[in-house]
């Protein structure tokens, strides 16, 4: 009995149960535990949704017994810069010991969210048994499965809602998967394949269509034939989310109508996406749903600048616009002109190895949106050239920015027309964008612009830095400042082992940190893990892996990961991956 | 490294050298240069450079100071290919395909790979045509498909056609191009483009996906209508069981 709380026992369990269930955030109903015991046993028998931001960070069978009715877990695995292939192939992230405590602690779990793990054809299928209610499976950026994990999904969840399968190295070894869907399956509202390469039975995946009435979200992979396609859209009428593969295909005229015809049948398109290899020759089929698009994602087009503009240019209620650098400055300028409710921008490399001619797109083209759309709250921009005074502008116009993430193809590139590092402009879009949440850095960079985050990015929670910085202040400056960073991913810097030392608290209010080709040594790595005992600091060596013992203290570190835990260094590590 | 560099130096063969694909095989044909097709194709950066460049793909080391190309302001220029690459840089998910087709991989670019980014450096094909009197080489990597590799084709060898102009029939504004219709309009003087794939089968250009045929092609033909028949039904074969 908590005497001092005695008005706990005023109101029923219950009802401080849905008083909590409007707490918005985790972080909320985790404060709420902290005021009591009885707080503390109400709030985690009714908590529903579980956000696990490291599958690290804490053990699986403590999480299920903790939170007994979790009825939705999302779980991350590797860090950020996995993507780009910083870690080592085997680096981690399985899921297969979450899968299996959740499988004996939480029977009735419905929704699964799995962002870059490893996820087996076992994990699959112990999965679709087990959750008897299971509705939403979502594999991001995934690997470790292949198609016949799939097909047991299929066969076994009857009352699948979603299946979102986005970027994931699939082995595809089962044709037919889609084929598991037993004919008495309806319940599909969103299939999202798109990251799959082979061809699709496309009249199996047709009769799935025809019986799943609530199908909102169809995502195809790209090499739909675009004669089935105009089939398919017209089982579905009432998609709000379509992506769709490459248009290619027998070219006779009919087929141009039959699609701008199929296309008119998607009255409540929200959500356009897909390849289109075939290129400007049938684009305009789409442009009667244009105007009632509010995203719409042609990264991996081809389409050149001309035909982009005027696709852009219908489309009057789009929010989010991602686009490969094809779209160049010009077609920024439409998009600035008549996307005016614009919130999104991402705008992604045709080339990255700058390997053929480079495409117009400028510091203009980001300039002119963002004087043109005001709403404009996130950016994903990549270019080969910036200027302070740009970056100025922009922050000028976008105060409200909370995404900002500037790639400047070649590393180390100033200021082109005054040759000067660009300190001063990112300076000003932390200065004057208060709710930036996330921010990658590029370009010429010192120690300064290190200094200006740190004192003024006081809401941001996620950095990246590479090839920036002069010396190890610039990592102090963001460790001793940032009140709310989460996480810190830095690659080939100049900071090394002091401003690690002077901040190890910074680092367990940290979820993690990553750093790269810096300058710390394993003296320091030792230090801090012997400090911190709820950091996990692994040191990556690709060399040989072996003993750790045996290395000297000034031994150069290569890859470092660092993250905070509550359950110890963890036993999964491959070889190369040491635990200090 | 150096695959789709031109390894065909122990080939003994009457042909000119196309898109400067001289590589690694012009030691042995010194002769080749005096005889130069001056052609219409954007050529890449100089084929040695891309050698340079092979050989120092970084994989591990970290620094890069020797990547940093302060000041340089962007300009329509030939591309600068004596770059060392970076593992991870730029920061593009390697699942994105390059849509410009500078990439060799399946399932994804790998394009900050060092070692594999290699392979996106040149793809360089043998061009033949039945009753021609020397064969051709073309980069496939230089297009971005069928449509374009079809006119680079018929600049090359319109002149040993019936109709040497026959492309400028097809291609007008309304046209719904597609792949195969793209290639038959050669077919408008019996010919009839087909390729060699990687398993050693002779395949009709136009039936897979661009970037399938990009990666699997080994060499073209072009041969006379009445020798392709019975190929198409195998491309499609092949498509299917391509993973």
């Amino acid at each position: 009995m908590d005497r001092a709380f005695s008005w706990v026992a005023a109101f029923p369990d219950e009802v401080w149960e849905h008083t909590f269930s409007f707490l918005p955030t985790d972080a909320d109903r985790n404060a709420v535990a902290l005021v009591c015991r009885s707080w503390h046993r109400i709030e985690r028998l009714s908590r529903r949704k579980i956000f696990v931001g490291n599958c690290y960070a804490v053990e699986p069978a403590a999480a299920v017994r903790r939170f007994p009715e979790v009825r939705a877990a999302t779980i991350k695995g590797k860090p950020h810069f996995a993507d780009f292939n910083l870690t080592i192939t085997d680096w981690g992230g399985g899921a297969g010991r979450w899968i299996q405590s959740m499988a004996k602690g939480w029977p009735l779990l419905e929704e699964l969210r799995l962002k870059r793990m490893v996820v087996s054809d076992d994990c699959l299928e112990i999965a679709a048994r087990s959750f008897k209610n299971f509705r939403v499976l979502s594999l991001a950026s995934c690997e470790g499965f292949s198609t016949a994990g799939l097909a047991s999904v299929a066969a076994n969840c009857r009352n699948l809602k979603a299946l979102d399968l986005h970027e994931n190295e699939v082995e595809e070894n089962c044709i037919n998967w889609i084929s598991h869907f037993p004919e008495s399956f309806t319940s599909l509202v969103t299939l999202n394949i798109a990251c799959l390469d082979g061809e699709m039975n496309v009249s199996i995946l047709e009769r799935l269509i025809s019986r799943c009435p609530n199908l909102k979200t169809l995502r195809l992979n790209h090499v739909t034939p675009l004669e089935k396609l105009v089939g398919l859209l017209h089982r579905a009428p009432q998609l709000v989310d379509l992506g769709i593969g490459m248009l290619i295909g027998e070219g006779h005229p009919g087929l141009f109508s039959k699609l701008e015809s199929a296309f008119a049948h998607l009255k409540h398109l929200k959500n356009l996406s897909g390849i289109w290899e075939a290129g400007p020759l049938y684009l305009p089929a789409i442009y009667s749903i244009c105007e009632g698009l509010t995203a719409l994602h042609l990264c991996d087009s081809s389409i050149q600048t001309p035909e982009l503009s005027k696709v852009v240019s219908r489309c009057k209620n789009l929010q989010q616009l991602w686009a490969m650098d094809l779209i160049e400055d010009d077609g920024l300028i439409a998009v600035a002109s008549s996307c005016k409710l614009l919130r999104e921008l991402r705008i992604f490399p045709s080339d990255p190895h700058g390997l053929a001619q480079p495409v117009y797109l400028t510091q203009y083209g980001l300039l002119a949106v963002s004087s043109g759309c005001v709403m404009l709250e996130s950016v994903l921009y990549f270019c080969r050239q910036m200027t302070n005074s740009a970056l100025l502008a922009i922050a000028n116009n976008c105060p409200n920015l909370t995404c900002f993430r500037l790639c400047i193809i070649e590393p180390y590139t100033p200021d082109y027309i005054t040759q000067e590092p660009l300190d001063a402009g990112f300076g000003a879009i932390v200065e004057l964008c208060k709710d930036l949440r996330r921010l990658s850095i590029s370009g010429l960079l010192t120690d300064r612009v290190f200094k200006t985050i740190g004192a003024s990015a006081n809401r941001l929670e996620m950095l990246s830095v590479a090839f920036a910085g002069d010396t190890d202040a610039g990592l102090h400056y963001i460790l001793s400042g940032c009140k709310k960073l989460r996480k810190l991913e830095i690659r080939d810097c100049p900071f090394g082992d002091k401003a690690l030392l002077d901040n190890a608290d910074k680092l367990e209010a940290m979820r993690s940190l990553w750093m790269s080709s810096c300058s710390v040594t394993l003296g320091a790595c030792r230090l801090l893990a012997k400090k911190m005992p709820r950091l996990n600091v692994e040191v990556i060596d690709e060399n040989g892996g072996g003993s750790l013992e045996s290395w000297p203290d000034d031994c150069h570190v290569e890859k470092l990961y660092i993250y905070r835990t509550i359950a110890g260094p963890r036993t999964d590590a491959p070889p190369f991956v040491l635990t200090v | 490294m150096e695959s789709g560099l031109g390894l065909e130096a122990t080939e003994l063969r009457l042909g000119l050298p196309g898109a400067g694909g001289e590589g690694e095989g012009a030691k042995k044909r010194g002769y080749e240069e005096t005889i130069d097709l001056k052609l219409q194709l954007q050529t890449p950066a100089d084929v040695k450079e891309l050698e340079e460049a092979a050989d120092n793909m970084v994989k591990k080391t970290p620094s890069v100071k020797n990547v940093a190309q302060c000041g340089s302001i962007v300009e329509p220029e030939k591309p600068p290919a004596s770059k060392a690459q970076v593992v991870g840089w730029p920061p593009v998910r390697s699942f994105r395909k390059s849509i410009l087709s500078f990439h060799s991989d399946k399932g994804g670019s790998n394009m900050e790979d060092g070692e594999k980014s290699c392979n996106s450096m040149a793809s360089f094909m043998k061009v033949s045509m039945d009753g021609a009197p020397y064969l051709r080489k073309v980069d496939l990597k230089m297009y971005k498909s069928y449509q374009e590799l079809s006119m680079a084709l018929q600049k090359m060898f319109g002149s040993f056609t019936n109709n040497g102009n026959c492309v400028s029939q097809g291609m007008s504004g309304k046209d719904f191009i597609n792949e195969s219709k793209v290639m038959n309009l050669l077919n408008r003087s019996e010919y009839v483009p087909t390729y060699e794939d990687k398993d050693g089968d002779w395949m009709l250009v136009g039936d897979v996906p661009w970037e399938m045929f990009v990666n699997s092609c080994k060499r073209l033909r072009i041969m006379k209508g009445s020798d392709a028949i019975g190929l198409a039904p195998r491309a499609l074969e092949k498509c299917k069981n391509t993973s």
